[in-house]
């Protein structure tokens, strides 16, 4: 189990465990595993300040996989678990991986509550539309309609947007990428990395077994630059395979422009993700295929004093305001009274 | 500030004076006329005065009920005297009632003969109707029993109030100080320790200050002069230890235990809770002390209090969490997380009236069970009970020793008479607070997450520290490398080993004590938590009279302390006091094969000294006949 000291640069190497990996053959998560070790090597953070938390359910393996610190927790409860990390110790980055199962169903209060306090952990929430590690039942995010082994004549759930609830929580970031989007993948999760605050990173991930091809309009390569825009801060909206189409605001409704024939690249939508007010991070988040293209990369990445930084400072405060407690002064507070 | 107005007649006849060992007074009236701080202020005096104390709130659990209902009455008993005292007192023998619906609910427990000081002013046609009496209960039988003393208390109030400017409703409010003024007459207590708080919490709102010192003074000077009163009491201080003492409730004890251990260990205090009556003054009080390094952290939900708990037991802190009944069934899942990682953390949980929702400002002790065994699987935890307000600071700091010796969740079962009662706690000298050896692995040093010491405990290493990365979580751990292991003998090995781990806490703590004969005889009362105070006081009241009958108080549930079965051998009758339906009373009868008879009560009160000594007579009555 001991390893030896490393000091920077570590490589993606470092990062591997000596157990098994035991997803499926051909799992999404394989590629996110191995994109993140990546970034993990190039952040110039030594191996033992990382904590890796995580839930139930297939993603929820993710910290056996990483040679880190980390918590196999129970289902739905990562964010808060990380959230104790956190508080007990700041200096460790702390990771939470998560599910469309494990995040928005039964953990659906502590994302959203994790989220709007801003406490600075980076939260990978792996989206499959299913639930894999129960073999095959529809999920919060599963679209409508959808046939699983629990909904054999469709499923009768309206579907939940990660993103929309982590926008509507306001997370100081939020972005989206794609499993086998590697290069994709690998930027999403370094600026995640970057950024101080909770961080949540909805990655489209591919079952292979439960709910192959979900995502394939996005993922697949002759269709992903129709299908999918990706962000870039200060640039309009364009996507498509020749780059000719874009998204203008009609009112407060976006809408699909060709290029030319008098339209612009200065008449779309410009993409801002250091706005304070999350409106527009909304409005993209609600953006979905085949209507529009969906949106990869960062929506949103604002400055917000962290929890963790607001707790401890007034912990600082009170021991400059009162001097380190001392356990005299607690045990003969208020009125005492002595007996000879 | 008004000056103290003197009173201008004096008394033909000034009042006789009578010695008293003992007195126990309660307050009673709408939650919204101030009961709590009447009575708080009362017991804060009397502990001052060298008197012992022990005392009662009890309070609805609505925050306020309609004004003048029955369910909005709120009371808070006292009892103050110049003996060791172990009880708030079986009946009360003065009892002041600011409204007709807390006459009604309160009445019963007056003793016959006793005192009843009431609001007259509040027994109109109104306030009559709402407490269901057809006629004035002041003109009526009810009362003929007892001394009565009908005080025209809002007249009092509003005329005292007068110079301070306040008027109407604000006035009104200060009528809790005109009882109390008129209480402190009677029963001798200095009013310099009220008006320093008044000063002190109302000093920056002039009127309101000034208006509650004249209401308190003119309570008390009503008593001197108004020739109604024909006796006042004088109850001396007692003789207890010396040294420096201070009020304490449990769950001021607790907090300041668990920050007592923390600062003891040089750990940062961690405490993750989500508000729940009993509970939340724990949460309150912590948040409070953050120069020790206190992070409180007031969760969104009971199960991330203590997911976050186990989070920052993990990372390094000295971990807490706290609640009641129904947010323990929340933390269950959790508390078994903690048992399978093996982390130190200390689980707070200060019984209420169950199940469901129940009776939550209500005492009960029916959390046994869920704190024993109520996990799904075989997990094993240490639970341990205070069995007094003060005994709560000690119990906070062993709770940590065992926690962080074993590592383990510890269950602390405190409860809502612990919690709200309050006695005097002699303050210790902190040099001889118990100080903690804790030690986590250092870099290099040969580590593996699940080896263990002699005590069977596993190493306690901190992320953060290099090398000695290594992941936990739920699933079964194969023994000392903690990989996750689904194999059969593994499986068993490990359940038999944390259930062994828990066993060892046993042989570090100290026997039982038999209050009575140790060597044995013919019945033993076994109790545990809250009931300490009713049952030592019936033994020794029984004991006085001449009967066989002894009595162990168990601080330690789960694992018991070793001598518990030899104990229980040497007695020929078992009685078993419990605030529920008969839960550790089971136990006993499984594990040491004894005839232990339940007596139980859940009621939501606590038991009175005078129903376990019947119940002790009784058994030795039919003991001799059989």
């Amino acid at each position: 189990m001991s390893t030896p000291l490393q000091t920077v640069p570590l490589t993606a190497k470092d990062f591997a465990t000596d157990q098994d990996v035991r997803w499926c053959p051909g799992c999404g998560d394989y590629s996110i595993l191995a994109q993140t070790k990546k970034v993990l090597a190039g952040l110039g953070i030594a191996k033992e300040k990382f904590v890796f938390v995580s839930g139930i359910g297939c993603s929820s393996r993710f910290p056996y996989y990483v040679e880190t610190y980390g918590i196999h927790s129970i289902h739905g409860r990562a964010p808060a678990v990380a959230t104790g990390v956190k508080l007990a110790n700041p200096d460790l980055q702390v990771w939470v991986v998560t599910g469309d199962g494990d995040g928005l169903s039964i953990g659906g209060n502590h994302l959203m509550h994790c989220i709007r306090r801003n406490v600075d952990m980076k939260i990978l929430l792996f989206n499959n539309q299913i639930y894999g590690l129960t073999k095959g039942q529809y999920s919060p995010t599963s679209p409508f309609g959808k046939k699983t082994k629990s909904t054999p004549v469709g499923s009768v759930d309206y579907p939940i947007y990660p993103l929309s609830v982590a926008i509507g929580a306001e997370a100081t970031f939020v972005a989206r990428s794609i499993d086998v989007h590697v290069k994709h993948l690998t930027q999403t999760l370094e600026r995640a990395a970057a950024h101080k605050g909770t961080a949540f990173v909805e990655i489209y991930q591919n079952c292979n077994i439960f709910n192959d091809l979900a995502f394939e309009y996005a993922a697949g390569k002759e269709t992903k630059d129709d299908t999918t825009l990706t962000l870039e801060h200060n640039k309009p909206l364009v996507f498509g395979k020749k780059r000719d189409r874009g998204i203008r605001l009609n009112g407060i409704h976006p809408e699909i422009v060709t290029l030319g024939n008098g339209v612009k690249e200065d008449d779309l939508l410009f993409h801002d993700e250091k706005v304070e007010e999350p409106t527009l991070a909304y409005l993209l988040s609600r953006m979905r295929y085949p209507e529009f293209p969906e949106p990869i990369g960062v929506f949103r990445a604002v400055q917000r004093p962290t929890y963790e930084d607001l707790v401890l400072k007034q912990v600082r405060d009170a021991q400059q305001k009162h001097g380190k407690g001392r356990l005299e002064d607690l045990f003969n507070e208020g009125e005492t009274w002595v007996v000879n | 500030m008004i000056a103290s107005r003197e009173p201008m007649l004096k008394r033909a006849r000034p009042a006789e004076v009578q010695h008293r060992e003992d007195v126990t007074v309660r307050f009673c009236g709408d939650s919204g006329d101030g009961m709590q701080l009447a009575g708080t202020q009362m017991t804060a005096t009397s502990a001052v005065f060298g008197n012992d104390i022990s005392t009662l709130p009890d309070f609805p659990a609505e925050i306020r009920a309609p004004a003048g209902s029955l369910a909005g009455v709120s009371g808070f008993q006292l009892n103050f005297g110049s003996h060791d005292l172990l009880t708030p007192g079986d009946r009360v023998n003065a009892l002041v009632a600011m409204n007709p619906a807390a006459l009604k609910t309160n009445l019963v427990d007056l003793e016959p003969g006793g005192i009843l000081i009431v609001n007259e002013d509040a027994f109109n046609e109104n306030n009559l109707i709402k407490a269901g009496y057809k006629e004035n209960p002041l003109h009526g039988p009810d009362v003929k029993n007892y001394q009565l003393f009908c005080v025209p208390m809002d007249k009092l109030t509003l005329d005292a109030c007068k110079p301070s400017g306040l008027t109407g409703r604000d006035a009104s409010r200060c009528r809790n100080f005109t009882a109390l003024g008129l209480v402190y007459w009677l029963f001798g207590r200095p009013m310099d320790a009220t008006l320093k708080w008044i000063e002190d919490k109302f000093g920056k709102k002039r009127s309101v200050a000034d208006a509650n010192i004249a209401c308190l003074k003119a309570g008390y000077f009503f008593g001197e002069t108004a020739e109604m009163f024909p006796v006042r009491y004088v109850i001396p201080a007692a003789k207890i230890a010396a040294g420096k003492y201070r009020r304490i409730s449990g769950n001021e004890a607790i907090a300041m235990g668990l920050v007592a251990a923390a600062v003891r260990a040089g750990k940062p205090l961690f405490y993750g809770s989500y508000p729940i009556t009993p509970a939340s003054d724990i949460l309150h009080e912590l948040s409070m002390y953050k120069q020790f390094d206190v992070r409180t952290f007031q969760a969104e939900d009971e199960i991330a209090a203590i997911t976050s708990t186990i989070g920052a037991s993990y990372a390094g802190a000295f971990a807490v969490t706290g609640t009641s009944g129904p947010g323990m069934a929340l933390k269950t899942e959790g508390i078994g997380l903690a048992v399978m990682t093996e982390l130190p953390l200390v689980i707070v949980d200060v019984q209420r009236g169950g199940p469901s929702t129940g009776l939550p400002t209500k005492t009960e002790q029916a959390d046994y069970n869920q704190a024993t065994v109520g996990r799904n699987g075989e997990a094993p935890v240490c639970v341990i009970a205070p069995s007094t307000p003060g005994d709560c600071f000690d119990m906070a700091i062993e709770a940590f020793r065992i926690a962080v010796e074993f590592m383990t969740p510890v269950i602390i079962l405190s409860d809502g008479y612990l919690a709200n009662g309050a006695e005097p706690w002699r303050i210790p000298d902190v040099e001889s607070l118990p100080t903690f050896e804790i030690r986590h692995p250092k870099p290099g040093e040969e580590y593996q997450p699940y080896m263990r010491n002699k005590d069977l405990a596993r190493p306690w290493a901190l992320p953060g520290t290099p090398g000695l990365q290594h992941r936990i979580g739920g699933l079964e751990k194969q023994d000392i490398s903690g990989d996750v292991c689904y194999e059969p003998e593994n499986h068993e090995h490990m359940c038999k080993t944390r259930r062994q781990k828990i066993q060892n806490i046993a042989r570090t703590l100290p026997p039982v004590k038999v209050l009575g004969d140790e060597q044995g005889g013919e019945l033993l009362v076994v109790g545990w938590g809250s009931t300490f105070g009713a049952i030592t006081s019936a033994v020794q009241r029984c004991r006085a009279k001449g009967m066989s009958v002894s009595s162990v108080h168990l601080r330690y549930l789960e694992p018991m302390q070793p001598n518990v079965g030899d104990v229980l051998k040497r007695f020929r009758r078992v009685l078993v006091p419990e605030m529920n339906l008969g839960q550790l009373v089971r136990r006993l009868r499984g594990e040491f094969l004894t005839d232990a008879v339940p007596l139980n009560k859940i009621q939501g009160k606590p038991f009175m000294i005078s129903e376990i000594a019947e119940k002790i007579e009784s058994m030795l009555l039919n003991g001799r006949m059989s």
